[in-house]
């Protein structure tokens, strides 16, 4: 098999080596992981509080908890960062663990449209109960 | 051009089958089977919140598994998971920060990641075994809030049947 960078004799060794990487932009997920693993430390400390009080909550009284701005604004924070987390690292496993191209960009994105939905059911949920 | 290395047949160290694992390289795979983990556990918090959403019937079947003994086990090991990930997650934002990367350290640091999550993990538990958690929504008491939290202002709720009183 020739490599995509064969052809281009005429590119500086730079030039070629350039976009070759695993994904292309490691920084960037690298950074957001962190980012949102940093915010995750107070959310998921406030989240074991909040379940622990919400033992036994029946429908009435989750439903005007969860209607309270700072606990409708923490759990919509909550869900975006622990989705963003989740994808990036189901996004590593998979790279690390699955080495067929195709099964793995078929994996790839089917996990981050998983994500995506998961996300959005949270946040819709936490809106309709809270407004 | 030096001959590559792989081509030779060259002996080698034994595989993962056969190699005892270091305390840090279990806990670094700990750290992902607990990643994994949570994810379920993102799911059932999903599963919560858009039964919230859904109304009281499928708030209740929730409530149901989460009180059943499965579902119990399942609330114990994502807290368990969660600790861990959390306290091995914060090492882990150290090591990018430069810190603890002496083996002495590395190991200190594990072995307080483990303690912490056990402990934390217990201390969580009793507390929710000992809370009663009396959260049933009860009509009285909530016109009573709304009495108080309206300063004095009348309010007759119907169905508690309770009756403001002006100050």
């Amino acid at each position: 098999m020739k490599l995509k960078w064969e052809k281009d004799g005429m590119k500086s060794p730079l030039g070629r080596a350039r976009g070759l990487g695993a994904a292309g932009h490691g920084a960037e997920h690298w950074i957001a992981q962190r980012l949102t693993a940093v915010a995750l430390i107070p959310l998921a400390i406030w989240f074991v509080f909040s379940i622990v009080h919400l033992k036994g909550a029946d429908y009435v009284y989750f439903t005007m908890w969860l209607s309270e701005p700072f606990n409708a604004i923490l759990m919509i924070l909550l869900s975006l960062a622990v989705v963003f987390h989740a994808v990036l690292g189901a996004q590593v496993i998979t790279e690390d663990y699955i080495h067929h191209e195709g099964f793995k960009w078929v994996k790839l994105t089917g996990q981050k449209l998983f994500f995506a939905a998961l996300a959005v059911a949270c946040i819709f949920s936490i809106l309709k109960v809270a407004l | 051009m030096p001959e590559t290395t792989h081509a030779k047949d060259r002996p080698l160290s034994p595989h993962l089958q056969i190699y005892r694992l270091p305390l840090t390289a279990r806990m670094s795979i700990l750290h992902r089977i607990t990643g994994a983990g949570l994810i379920l556990g993102l799911m059932l918090f999903t599963w919560w919140l858009v039964a919230a959403a859904s109304g009281p019937d499928a708030y209740e079947d929730v409530q149901n598994f989460m009180g059943s003994s499965f579902g119990t086990l399942v609330l114990f090991g994502f807290s368990a998971a969660l600790y861990y990930h959390l306290l091995n997650g914060i090492r882990h934002l150290f090591w990018d920060m430069g810190y603890l990367f002496k083996i002495e350290s590395a190991y200190k640091a594990g072995y307080a990641v483990l303690a912490g999550a056990i402990i934390l993990t217990a201390a969580t538990w009793i507390c929710a075994m000992n809370y009663a958690g009396k959260h049933v929504y009860s009509a009285e008491e909530n016109a009573l809030e709304l009495l108080v939290e309206d300063g004095g202002v009348v309010i007759i709720d119907d169905n508690a049947g309770a009756q403001g009183q002006k100050e």
